[in-house]
């Protein structure tokens, strides 16, 4: 195993903090909250993928606890905004 | 039978794991509070965030992004190669980077003290609500952030004193994996801070 | 209660309490690690802090003996319910059973030898006590006890000049030991299951355990970032819950009930587990639907994490969030009642004993069942309008706390005790203590739910003349309750220091901890054992102390 792919992917982390702050200066409305998001996700699960090893993870377990983080957050944020959203 | 006879390192790492689940559940109990007062006023939150500078920000992402590097390279420097001392300098450098951060955050904050930018300040009491509810959870969220860069600086100046002394070696290196998946977490969190506070169009 | 036997050279009868002699006496059990040692400190610090706040119910209870007693003031009364609040939620009901038979008889039950992380559980202990102090001097220090109610809602708490930051951050610790409690059992369960121990073998007890310490890892954190916002708004002024900075004060009540819903989750749970393992030992029968009541429990952990806002239909909530939390309030009744009936089918063609630990099982059923319908009462939007905040509510939740985990606790407490301490109690003595109990339990909160139906509100501390008599028969179930209680606890302490020596299964139970001494050896197993079939197999013979294999 090389220490070079750590490398590339701190190229690619640096490539989609560009296109994000690139992507905010042009005013592109309702879509920006959706781009910026997916971009910080996709820079997220590489920094867990090959930073913290998830990638090489054999336990099923550690490979799912993000995701089930993910779903709880996600469940909490979509049933508050049920209220939120409809006062 | 003995505890020893099992792997403690796999203990430590699904230990760990489930820790940084808390960990996201705390940070996400304020995204919950972000999110709803985003919703509520759009146009308010973007306006407040034209008082950041995009520049600051964008630095400090870089900043992390990069000790995170570092830090993942230390780890792979004592277990891979078995290189304990260019393991502790790239230890060094991440908590270096940690600094970094926290002088350019001492900036951003100082900034916004001297615009009357902070809860209970005159100036933010002028601003419209969505402003003071920005500020308000900029303030924490990044503040609690910060909180816990400078308890992973701690946590990782202990590693760089026990790899030094050779208390973690390549075959007892658990804590250094561990203490390396909670720098990540606080890189991850400051990936989705930077848009949501930095760039609101 | 431990260090006067101990000190009194009962060594060779608790060879757990002192290692072999290596960690003697009380410094020896407030350093040790090992999972037996921490269960028995933390069931001597719950049971105490359960006796305080048993009190302080019972000083309630005299204060509405009439509608003009001045036995206590306003402000004194509304400290009374939020501390006996904050004493039983926190500091006994949510840790109860994890701590003190998680603590104790997970490891055992998956045949290992300690917990995964045996110095992590000792930390969590002292995090626990050091929770439990600040609360308690909370009530005694400074500007004076908190009196906001244990739910610490906003506006209130941002203005009460009371203790509320000191109260505040005691629970923030508990918190955090609750967290690292289930961080621990979710590895344990994972990581130290002995050969052939599959999941599908594990006793329904450790599922309990398991599910539950699920929901105190992913939920308890954001009670803990509430907290921490309380404190900020009061100090800073950040302006998240002000109304005054466009703050919202619904808004809090979300995150508050986001962790106190699945909080009552962790708390019946662990108790529903154990009320799984003894349906098959008193029936001499397997469980009925083993896989059935196992997934019913993540269930029950994953739905009621969706259902929060059933606490805040009157609050200001939006019609549409308050339907949507409605109809998913009515799927989480939908696996607890699965087990209810997979219990009682257990019994069908079974043998059943009714000992003792059986007796609190059964009484288990009754009043959860009864809380459980109370709860569709709540649930349902109209007639939630007309019962938030009465009695009703207070009735619905003892019968279900009190009634459900607490009479699971009981029913651990008389199973387990021959285990824990080899020692034998008196079984007719702890037939009539649960009797009393039962009725009395009944007498108490039926009333209640009387009372509430018939408009009396909740944290008042007084009431129209009309509602005296009920009053007045509740405050009388509460001290015969309480009689029941010293009853039932006298009985086991005097089994403790003078009862017959129990033999290793005096149950027939099946699962592990019955194949092993009683009580357990340091190290629990002589060698690791190696499961060959489930926990709840029987042979055909039912003579007390047959090994179930």
């Amino acid at each position: 195993m090389s220490h070079v792919r750590y490398f590339y992917v701190w190229i690619a982390l640096l490539v989609l903090t560009a296109i994000t702050v690139t992507t905010a200066g042009l005013n592109v409305g309702r879509v920006g909250i959706i781009v910026v998001l997916v971009i910080a996700a996709t820079k997220s699960t590489m920094v867990l993928l090959w930073f913290m090893h998830l990638r090489s993870e054999k336990r099923l377990l550690l490979k799912l606890l993000v995701p089930i983080a993910i779903a709880t957050l996600a469940i909490f944020i979509g049933l508050t905004y049920t209220d939120i959203l409809t006062r | 039978m003995e505890l020893e006879a099992r792997d403690q390192k796999v203990f430590s790492r699904v230990g760990m794991w489930l820790f940084l689940l808390s960990e996201i559940l705390i940070f996400g109990g304020l995204f919950l509070v972000y999110a709803m007062y985003r919703a509520k006023h759009p146009a308010d939150f973007h306006a407040a965030s034209m008082e950041l500078s995009r520049f600051d920000g964008t630095l400090n992402t870089t900043i992390l992004l990069t000790s995170s590097l570092t830090a993942v390279l230390a780890i792979f420097s004592l277990q891979e190669l078995n290189k304990p001392r260019r393991a502790a300098l790239y230890l060094a450098a991440t908590i270096g980077f940690g600094f970094a951060f926290l002088v350019v955050k001492a900036f951003e904050w100082g900034a916004k003290f001297q615009h009357g930018l902070y809860p209970r300040a005159a100036e933010l009491g002028t601003r419209p609500h969505g402003e003071i509810l920005y500020f308000g959870l900029y303030f924490t969220m990044t503040g609690l952030h910060a909180l816990h860069v400078i308890i992973g600086m701690v946590v990782l100046s202990v590693m760089l004193a026990w790899v030094l002394g050779k208390k973690v070696t390549q075959q007892r290196s658990a804590v250094l994996e561990n203490a390396g998946l909670y720098w990540h977490l606080v890189d991850i969190i400051w990936i989705f801070l930077f848009p949501l506070f930095y760039l609101i169009s | 209660m431990a260090s006067h036997a101990e000190s009194a050279g009962h060594h060779t009868a608790f060879p757990w309490f002192t290692d072999h002699g290596r960690r003697p006496g009380l410094r020896g059990f407030l350093t040790s690690t090992n999972h037996k040692r921490i269960g028995m400190l933390y069931m001597a610090a719950v049971l105490s802090f359960f006796t305080i706040a048993v009190i302080l119910g019972v000083l309630m209870r005299i204060q509405m003996l009439s509608p003009d007693s001045t036995f206590l003031t306003g402000q004194a009364y509304n400290a009374m319910f939020t501390v006996h609040g904050i004493i039983m939620i926190f500091l006994v009901v949510i840790p109860g059973i994890p701590t003190i038979f998680g603590n104790f008889f997970l490891p055992i039950l998956i045949g290992g030898e300690d917990m995964s992380f045996p110095r992590l559980n000792l930390f969590s202990w002292y995090l626990y006590m050091t929770g439990a102090f600040v609360v308690l001097a909370s009530l005694v220090l400074g500007t004076g006890p908190v009196d906001t109610g244990w739910t610490f809602y906003v506006p209130y708490s941002l203005k009460s000049t009371v203790n509320v930051p000191l109260a505040v951050f005691g629970v923030f610790l508990l918190g955090m030991s609750s967290i690292l409690t289930g961080i621990n059992i979710v590895t344990t369960t994972h990581q130290m299951r002995a050969p052939g121990m599959s999941f599908f073998r594990m006793p329904l007890s450790v599922w309990g355990l398991y599910s539950t310490a699920w929901v105190q890892v992913l939920a308890t954190p954001v009670i803990g970032i509430t907290l921490v916002l309380i404190m900020l708004e009061r100090l800073f002024g950040i302006g998240v819950f002000d109304a005054s900075k466009g703050g919202d004060p619904i808004l809090y009540q979300h995150l508050f009930w986001i962790y106190s819903h699945p909080a009552v989750y962790i708390m019946i749970l662990p108790a529903m587990g154990i009320i799984s393992d003894l349906f098959p030992v008193f029936s001499r029968k397997n469980i009925f639907g083993y896989k059935t009541i196992a997934f019913s429990s993540l269930a029950i952990a994953s739905v009621g994490s969706l259902v929060w806002g059933h606490h805040m239909y009157v609050s200001g909530q939006s019609d549409t969030a308050s339907i949507v939390f409605s109809f998913l309030t009515f799927l989480v009744a939908v696996p607890s009642a699965i087990k209810v009936f997979n219990w009682v089918a257990t019994m069908y063609k079974g043998s059943v004993k009714v000992d003792p630990p059986f007796l609190y099982a059964l009484g288990f059923i009754a009043l959860f069942a009864i809380g459980g319908l109370t709860g569709l009462v709540l649930g349902a939007l109209s007639t939630d309008v007309h019962t938030h905040d009465t009695y009703f509510v207070v009735g619905h939740f003892h019968y279900i706390i009190f009634g459900g985990m607490g009479f699971g606790l009981f029913a651990a407490l008389h199973y387990w005790f021959p285990k824990m301490f080899g020692k034998t109690y008196d079984f007719k003595f702890a037939t009539v203590s649960f009797i009393v109990l039962f009725v009395e339990f009944n007498l108490f909160y039926m009333t209640m739910l009387i009372l509430g139906w018939a408009g009396m509100p909740r944290r008042y501390y007084s009431y129209l003349p009309k509602y005296t008599d009920l009053q007045v028969i509740a405050t009388v179930g509460s001290w015969i309750m309480v009689g029941g209680l010293g009853m039932m606890f006298g009985n086991l302490v005097h089994a403790f220091f003078r009862g017959k020596k129990a033999e290793a299964n005096p149950w027939g139970g099946a699962t592990l901890e019955w194949q092993i001494s009683s009580p357990p050896s340091f190290e629990n197993f002589e060698k690791v054992p190696v499961i060959t079939h489930g926990p709840y197999v029987f042979a055909k013979e039912a003579k007390a102390g047959e090994k179930g294999k």
